[in-house]
């Protein structure tokens, strides 16, 4: 074998061909957040850095699990997962008002960002499980179905419309990559349209209910909950070709873009860095994805395909979620763009889930991964 | 593809549908790019737009408006150096905590909390609510720096209106205001919505608001989302407003107002030659500088129950019955139909006309009375002769031709024009003939005429002339010429000899001769009783019953210069009314005796008008508890105002049964000094 550059064996096992990516994406959401401190590493920017390099250790560490050990723990993860939810929900009712977060004193968690992974384990270990000749019957769909409806229906009650349709999404592409048949989906789909007007009058709360009226109309109340959308898209539409320049973004340092440091940090990035910006961070996660989506492909057994597979949907639901929304393409859900919006949690998950496909693509490498 | 499942076929369906999988991210973020692309180019221009119109606020400078001068030039109305505070309720994040936080730092009490919070209450969301102005620079900077936790609330330095003679002025120049919700429907303009803003509300302020207003200046500022301003790009200034040059005689306006002192009551002062309204002041008033941050709810509470009607605009909205005080015009309209002035009547104390006797004020007679006599001593039985035989018609017309129950062409809001009764007026109000005692009453000034102050004066300037004096309110730099009134003869220097001699030869007003050597001023003094001699005795007893005291005069009285009138409600006869009138003539011709005098009264009455209103608010507010009703907002106070002055002077809805009977007075029959 010829190699350009020689490294230590454990060293040249870590995908540096996703790692590099990353983290230039998290360096330039780092610039991103200076700026929208008013030039400032804090708040935002230092913090942003430093969960990206303990994250990044986590993932590593993550990467060296067995598979035997990721399959035994894909349960009780779960289990704890739906249990902290349960918890949340216990004490938000306590206190009286929707509770999001357990505040644990050193940290707030948030653990219904936690299963976003953790719903794609449960059904990839499943479907592992499941005996070939059972996927075409309802062995195959009801289990996975309770599995995805009982945190969604916990996260809906918090409520968390994003959040809730993340993991359903989640679920859903491991569902459909373990080969249920196509025209479950298709029925799924001609349910989902009957369901989503259901839904709107009579499941989302009022807030939510705006939310997607004023993204299908953003004008109808442009200083009320409209007001979000037409200024992102302003950050946005007025950024250019080029941007205005590195810290002369006027619609996220005079306040006018809300949450320019976390939901609409990309507008924050387009004002000042243009379209080229934009492209760049596009091309990013199309490494990322497309790099995972090709750890899927080369793992041997099932487990780890599904695994690979759902934590690559996972990412792609966050990040195109997010970029539709602050494009007026999609209404205002709450979701942070992976490694470039600032916050712990998410920064957490997707770290997760890229631990989770260094993991399998080092199952992948090892001969006798499948031990 | 027979679906015989295997991990095999598994495989290969995972492989097609991550295919899938990835065709469909491959797809999104092709969509994502041309979106994005579209929004950054195609429609860049269109949003660098929106975002420049973000950042750089157009803020309007409120124009100076502009002064309104007194004829001599001095400001009856100006502009000074102003801190003030208002609040933009559409910015307001919490409406309590806010008020709670801007009380504590002003220092306000209980009720100008509640004013303020009703103020926000009752303005649209985006209008400018006044907070407080006049503000000194301490609490203006405590303020100031308080700012972050105060979102919607605006400090700045602005200039407010400012009236130096305050209540000497108050209904005739108004008062200034934040335009209401009403007045911006009227004028959408968003110079209206502008903090700072003030328009005027009511008086001259209300009527030459245009005027005065000026062009506002524009200031380019870019603010964050939350208004606050980071710096200033450019800024043009205003063009202050004209200024309105008024015809009254600030000092003469303010003495005459003062001098009123403790009277309700009001005293008009015209130019024979010109027309001029040297003074129209109308006393009790409010203080024109404390309404124009909205009208508190002590004050309001405490000017509306004043039974003196502190709010009314006596010269134009009162109306009273003139009394003896239209003699010399109804002796001038016996004149007129031929009567010669020698015409004489014996008075032994009443008028036998049929079977029924009409008494003179005089009981005991005024022996033989020839026309002077008549008005000089006011004889009611002269009147009562000559009116039978010459008809009220003629007394009618020639009240008319005086100006009396005239509405004249003045810009002010609410001109009441008052009643000459006749019998075709009469028929066609009452659908009753006229009687022989309704002439009786009209020759008296009693019965059914009513009218207000300015146009006494102006009767007062026309019979001391003889021309159509038509009064002005607006210095304009023209001098008017007055046609004739086409008296005959020597009528018109009959009338002035014997309104000569009601101060200065054997009449009815000899204390009202003015302390200065070569000046005469000629009058003729009115009662004006207001119930019935059973009720009252006119003098003392509950205020409401007392007579009016009524006075017109002209000075000097062989060259008329100046003609005033006087009334002072329920004085309790004319001794209330031509004292007054004294002291103002005394002031055109020596400010400094007459200062004089009015420095002695107001020592008694415990300090001048703008003194005695401050120490009677105090008081008040002391008293009152937190459970006022809120003051109306301007333009309904004006219309509420207006509506009780009307039903106070409404004529009466029955017609009048009978002659009045003048009240006899033994003090004053004795020296000769009544009516």
């Amino acid at each position: 074998m010829k190699r350009a550059v020689t490294l230590p064996a454990p060293l040249a096992q870590i995908p540096w061909q996703v790692i590099l990516p990353i983290a230039l994406l998290v360096a330039f959401g780092g610039a991103v957040l200076y700026s929208a401190a008013g030039g400032s590493m804090s708040p935002y920017a230092t913090s942003h850095l430093l969960r990206f390099v303990v994250t990044l250790s986590m993932a590593i560490v993550m990467s060296f699990f067995p598979m035997n050990l990721a399959k035994l723990a894909a349960l009780p993860i779960y289990a704890a997962v739906v249990l902290l939810l349960m918890l949340v929900e216990t004490l938000g009712a306590i206190g009286g008002g929707s509770q999001r977060w357990l505040n644990l004193g050193f940290m707030v968690l948030q653990p219904s960002e936690f299963m976003k992974p953790a719903i794609v384990l449960v059904l990839a270990w499943f479907y592992h499980g499941l005996p070939v000749g059972m996927i075409g019957t309802w062995r195959a769909i009801v289990p996975a179905a309770g599995l995805i409806g009982l945190p969604m229906l916990l996260v809906l009650l918090q409520p968390d419309l994003g959040t809730a349709l993340a993991i359903a999404f989640g679920g859903a592409v491991v569902m459909f990559l373990a080969g249920l048949p196509g025209k479950w989906f298709a029925g799924g789909a001609a349910a989902a349209l009957v369901a989503i007007p259901l839904a709107y009058f009579f499941g989302l709360q009022d807030y939510q209910r705006r939310r997607v009226t004023t993204f299908l109309d953003p004008e109808s109340d442009p200083l009320g909950a409209g007001y979000h959308i037409t200024q992102s898209k302003i950050a946005i539409g007025s950024g250019g070709l080029f941007g205005k320049g590195f810290g002369h973004g006027s619609q996220s340092s005079l306040d006018y873009l809300p949450e320019p440091h976390t939901d609409f940090v990309f507008a924050t990035m387009a004002e000042e860095w243009g379209l080229v910006g934009g492209l760049f961070v596009l091309l990013i996660f199309g490494l990322v994805l497309r790099w995972g989506l090709t750890v899927a492909r080369d793992a041997d057994d099932r487990f780890s395909r599904l695994l690979a597979g759902g934590m690559v949907a996972t990412i792609f639901f966050y990040a195109a979620v997010n970029l539709m929304m602050v494009m007026g393409m999609a209404p205002v859900v709450g979701i942070p763009l992976p490694f470039m919006s600032h916050g712990g949690s998410s920064m957490l998950t997707n770290m997760i889930c890229v631990g989770t496909l260094m993991m399998v693509d080092r199952w992948n490498k090892q001969p006798g991964g499948k031990n | 593809m027979e679906p015989r499942l295997s991990s095999n076929s598994l495989k290969e369906t995972f492989d097609r549908r991550s295919f899938v999988l990835g065709a469909v991210q491959g797809g999104v973020g092709l969509l994502l790019a041309a979106r994005m692309g579209y929004i950054a180019v195609a429609e860049n221009e269109k949003y660098k737009m929106e975002a420049e119109s973000n950042r750089v606020n157009l803020s309007l400078i409120p124009p100076r408006r502009g002064w309104i001068l007194d004829r001599n030039g001095s400001p009856l109305a100006s502009n000074r150096s102003d801190f003030r505070v208002d609040i933009i309720p559409e910015r307001l994040h919490d409406r309590d905590a806010t008020v709670d936080l801007l009380a504590k730092v002003l220092a306000f009490d209980d009720l100008e909390r509640k004013d303020l919070i009703e103020r926000i209450e009752n303005a649209s969301s985006f209008q400018v609510v006044p907070v407080a102005s006049g503000l000194d620079f301490e609490k203006y900077a405590a303020l100031t720096v308080r700012l972050p936790e105060l979102p919607g609330v605006l400090p700045q330095q602005s200039y407010a209106r400012y009236y130096p003679t305050g209540t000497s002025v108050g209904h005739l120049i108004g008062y200034v205001g934040a335009p209401s919700r009403e007045e911006y429907v009227l004028e959408p303009k968003p110079l209206l919505l502008t903090p700072g803003f003030k328009m005027g509300k009511n008086g001259i302020e209300k009527q030459f608001e245009q005027e005065l207003r000026g062009v506002p200046g524009a200031r380019r500022v870019e603010v964050t989302a939350t208004g606050r301003r980071v710096r200033d790009l450019e800024t043009r200034e205003d063009v202050p407003g004209n200024p309105i040059r008024l015809t009254i005689d600030g000092p003469l306006q303010d003495y005459a107002a003062r001098r009123i002192g403790l009277e309700s009551g009001s005293v008009v002062v015209i130019d024979c030659l010109t027309g001029d309204l040297l003074c129209m002041a109308s006393m009790p008033s409010f203080d024109p500088n404390s309404f124009s941050d909205g009208i508190g709810r002590v004050e309001y509470s405490m000017l509306s129950e004043n039974d003196r009607v502190p709010l009314r605009n006596k010269v134009l909205q009162g109306l009273y019955p003139p009394g003896s005080t239209v003699k010399p015009m109804v002796a001038m309209a016996f004149l007129e139909a031929g009567l010669s002035p020698d015409a004489s009547v014996s008075c032994n104390g009443g008028l036998r006309v049929g079977n029924r006797v009409f008494h003179c004020w005089n009981r005991r007679g005024h022996g033989r009375v020839d026309m002077a006599k008549g008005i000089y001593q006011s004889c009611d039985v002269y009147f009562y002769h000559f009116a039978q035989q010459l008809g009220m018609n003629v007394i009618s017309d020639m009240a008319r031709r005086c100006g009396l129950g005239q509405e004249f062409p003045l810009p002010v809001a609410s001109q009441f024009y008052g009643t000459v009764p006749d019998p075709a007026w009469k028929l066609k109000k009452y659908g009753r003939e006229w009687q022989a005692f309704d002439t009786v009453n009209a020759t008296i000034g009693q019965g059914y005429m009513l009218f207000n102050p300015l146009q006494l004066a102006v009767y007062s300037a026309r019979i001391a002339t003889g021309r159509t004096v038509m009064p002005r309110l607006i210095l304009d730099g023209k001098t008017p010429k007055f046609s004739s009134m086409n008296f005959h003869g020597d009528h018109v220097q009959v009338i002035q000899n014997a309104m000569s001699d009601v101060i200065n030869g054997p009449g009815t007003a000899g204390r009202a001769r003015l302390p200065i050597d070569d000046v005469l001023m000629a009058g003729k003094t009115g009662t004006a009783q207001v119930v019935s001699l059973a009720i009252s005795n006119g003098k003392s007893g509950p205020w409401k019953y007392r007579d009016h005291g009524l006075f017109i005069s002209f000075a000097p009285f062989n060259n008329p210069r100046y003609a005033c009138a006087v009334v002072i409600e329920h004085g309790g006869g004319s001794g209330s009314a031509y004292p007054i009138a004294r002291d103002v003539m005394t002031f055109l011709f020596d400010p400094a005796k007459a200062l004089d005098a009015l420095h002695g009264f107001e020592k008694q009455w415990g300090g001048t008008a703008q003194q005695r209103l401050a120490q009677s608010y105090a008081a008040y507010a002391a008293a009152a508890g937190v459970d006022l009703p809120p003051a109306p907002p301007p333009f309904k106070l004006a219309e509420k105002v207006d509506a009780e002055a009307r039903a106070a002077t409404a004529e009466p809805d029955t017609p009048v049964t009978d002659a009045l009977v003048p009240r006899e007075d033994p003090v004053a029959s004795a020296n000769g000094n009544l009516t």
